[in-house]
């Protein structure tokens, strides 16, 4: 049941083959069963039973709400919900509880979703592995799979079995975590950078991030208002177009939101993509890129072409500064928007009363880690007046020429853009730590950060598995708010490969063994 | 009253900024001079913390110093990708509200209604005021 489409199992609710409750019941037990993969933050469990309840009662009247009712889903831990603790893994909100819901909390509330809990990611989701948040990092299901254990059984042996596991990547690694492991259908994430199609890639779900101004961003935590984008994090693409109609549209509460009316859409099947032109853009082969993923983007780029679409090379000129451009651009944006936890209204509150600055600085001393502070004191540098015009104003002007690259693009006569989404499958985390979280950053975001600058939309879906044994995804840009065409592509695509259902499926056997053996390892990974 | 944690945080610290200023030339190490350091502790009220982070800033503005090889004469900054489009302004009339209560209960020090705040309008410290042995 669990690794059906969302319109499947809505179907099998309407027909009451299972119940709400049921699988409400079964998610929980998932949750239980994967704890030590740390992808949640809250587990709201009684909420989620009062939710499926009342679910239950609808669907036995016949008054089902939607597509949505009754399934359960999980949301990142930097969207605020009503009741339930909010922490973005950090210290500042450790205890924090919102009084109000997100509005694409509350619009998937109201078509009677049932709440998980909240997913971990990196402390206000700055980084790209998960792995800097005070709850600890979060564990890549992939790293308990039978055939990356037997590939790296040989590096492991008299050593603790589990200490080559792989990150999720970042920053919504807890809910690509939660939506492979089968806990939840679909999964809110947020994306700024790459946030939600970076661990979509590593952990083989689909990661869609909307084009910029067609979801409400009232109620996530802001990191940069200018490229933030609510991400939906799915096991198939059809999925992800359901929760997009349920979430797109106008909010009174956010004004940065399109007023253009949306209708949801149901996703039509191509047959024929010989009317279709996909580019790729040259100036993302780059050396740092792994020759196994450069395959798996040749071969796609050959899929398209034998099945008639035109396939054809575009330049993005700009591409190497665009890494250099968010840098200076979202650490002067967070300058401004960490300038709010103060310790007065809410969140952390340090001890120290001799003044208000005292406070302030004692109380943000201690509740945020090193990257926030250094992201902080980076854009405040960027934001002085002597800096201003030739980093922020500069990093201003490349942005137009970045996004006018994309823009030229496809007024070529491009449709949908093919590219990487990360540089390699997922790493071990022993080795991700081995440099800091802002070079980190820097190289895994190149393939996906330009696409925030610009505003457009994008989806990373999951197209094979390495020789290790693991995810790759590949990623499609579309035009602005042409996401039901950008999605009808990466539909086509995720037919052709048939990744997803078989693999994680696979890899929930691999993972429940590995629970039943190492019940005693679990309980002494628990931090 | 300076908690004990602070005091011994700020020892540490102000015993290493001395160092600092007393090794370092007027530019500073590298490229961020004191004076630039205590600036920004100041307007961002974080501190920095160690030598690494100051390590890390000069790092990130030497990656930031890669834009200026771009040309960017005659083009205009963009602010937002939807310039071409008005934001959306909500008729100024009341729809929510009355729930102070509600806002209250996150806050640590509360009185009635009020937030209470420790009192303004006293900057940190200088640098070289700061004397933790003169605190009891």
């Amino acid at each position: 049941m669990l690794g059906r489409t969302l319109r499947e199992v809505s179907a099998a609710l309407k027909q009451g083959q299972i119940t709400p409750t049921e699988l409400c019941q079964k998610c929980l037990s998932l949750i239980k069963k994967t704890k030590f993969l740390n992808a949640y933050i809250t587990v709201s469990e009684e909420v989620a039973l009062k939710q499926a309840e009342e679910s239950e009662k609808r669907y036995k009247k016949g008054h089902s709400l939607g597509d949505l009712d009754g399934i359960p889903i999980a949301v990142k831990d930097n969207f605020s919900t009503s009741g339930i603790e909010t922490t973005c893994a950090s210290n500042m909100l450790k205890g924090y509880v919102p009084p109000y819901n997100a509005t694409v909390v509350q619009k998937l509330l109201d078509q009677g979703a049932v709440l998980m809990g909240k997913t971990n990611l990196d402390e206000f989701a700055m980084g790209s592995g998960s792995t800097d948040g005070v709850f600890g990092p979060v564990k890549n299901p992939w790293s308990y799979s039978k055939q990356y254990r037997e590939k790296t059984k040989h590096k492991a042996h008299g050593e603790n079995e589990d200490s080559n596991w792989l990150i999720t990547g970042g920053s919504s690694g807890g809910s690509a975590a939660a939506v492979a492991t089968f806990t939840c259908f679909a999964a809110l994430g947020s994306d700024t950078g790459g946030s939600t199609r970076n661990p979509a890639a590593h952990c083989g779900v689909v990661g869609f991030k909307p084009s910029y101004g067609l979801v409400s961003r009232h109620g996530l935590i802001p990191l940069v208002n200018s490229m933030d984008v609510p991400g939906i994090l799915t096991r198939c693409v059809d999925d992800a177009a359901i929760v997009l109609g349920m979430l797109a549209g106008h909010d009174p509460k956010d004004s940065t939101t399109v007023q253009d009316p949306v209708k949801p859409f149901t996703l039509t099947s191509l047959t024929d993509v010989s009317k279709l032109c996909i580019g790729i853009p040259k100036e993302y082969i780059t050396p740092e890129l792994s020759s196994e993923v450069q395959s798996l983007w040749s071969k796609a780029a050959n899929l398209f072409e034998s099945e008639g679409a035109k396939v054809i090379e575009v330049s993005l000129p700009h591409t190497s500064y665009s890494i250099v451009c968010y840098h200076v651009l979202c650490t002067s944006e967070v300058a401004s928007n960490m300038a709010r936890f103060d310790g007065l209204e809410y969140g952390h509150r340090c001890d120290i009363d001799v003044s208000t600055e005292a406070m302030y600085a004692a109380t943000r001393r201690e509740g945020f880690n090193d990257v926030v502070r250094g992201r902080i004191l980076s854009g405040n540098f960027f934001l002085l007046k002597e800096n201003y015009e030739n980093y922020f104003i500069k990093a201003q002007k490349v942005r137009r020429l970045i996004a006018n690259d994309f823009v030229n693009v496809f007024n070529s006569g491009v449709d949908v853009l093919l590219t990487p989404t990360t540089l390699s499958e997922a790493v071990p985390y022993q080795e991700f730590i081995k440099e800091d979280n802002r070079t980190r950053s820097a190289q895994d975001d190149i393939f996906t950060q330009a696409v925030n600058m610009a505003g457009l939309p994008a989806v990373s879906v999951p197209m094979a598995l390495s020789n290790q044994g693991l995810p790759v995804g590949l990623q499609f840009i579309g035009r602005a708010f042409h996401d039901q065409q950008l999605l009808t592509v990466a539909k086509w695509f995720e037919k052709q490969v048939q990744f997803p259902v078989t693999q994680l499926q696979e890899l929930m056997d691999d993972c429940s063994s590995v629970f039943e053996i190492e019940k005693l390892a679990a309980v002494s990974l628990k931090q | 009253m300076w908690a004990r944690a602070v005091r011994f945080g700020l020892r540490s610290w102000v015993a290493w900024r001395r160092g600092f200023t007393s090794k370092a030339d007027p530019q500073g190490n590298g490229r961020v001079s004191a004076q630039v350091i205590e600036h920004l502790e100041r307007l961002a009220l974080v501190d920095f913390g160690s030598q690494e982070a100051v390590a890390r800033l000069e790092k990130a503005i030497a990656f930031a110093d890669r834009l200026r090889a771009v040309d960017t004469g005659g083009v205009e900054p963009m602010e937002s990708v939807l310039e071409d489009r008005c934001l959306y302004l909500r008729s100024d009339n009341v729809v929510e509200g009355n729930c102070a209560e509600e806002l209250l209960q996150n806050a640590h020090r509360v009185v009635e209604e009020y937030f209470v705040a420790p009192p303004g309008n006293i900057s940190l410290p200088e640098q070289d005021e700061q004397e933790p042995f003169s605190y009891n």
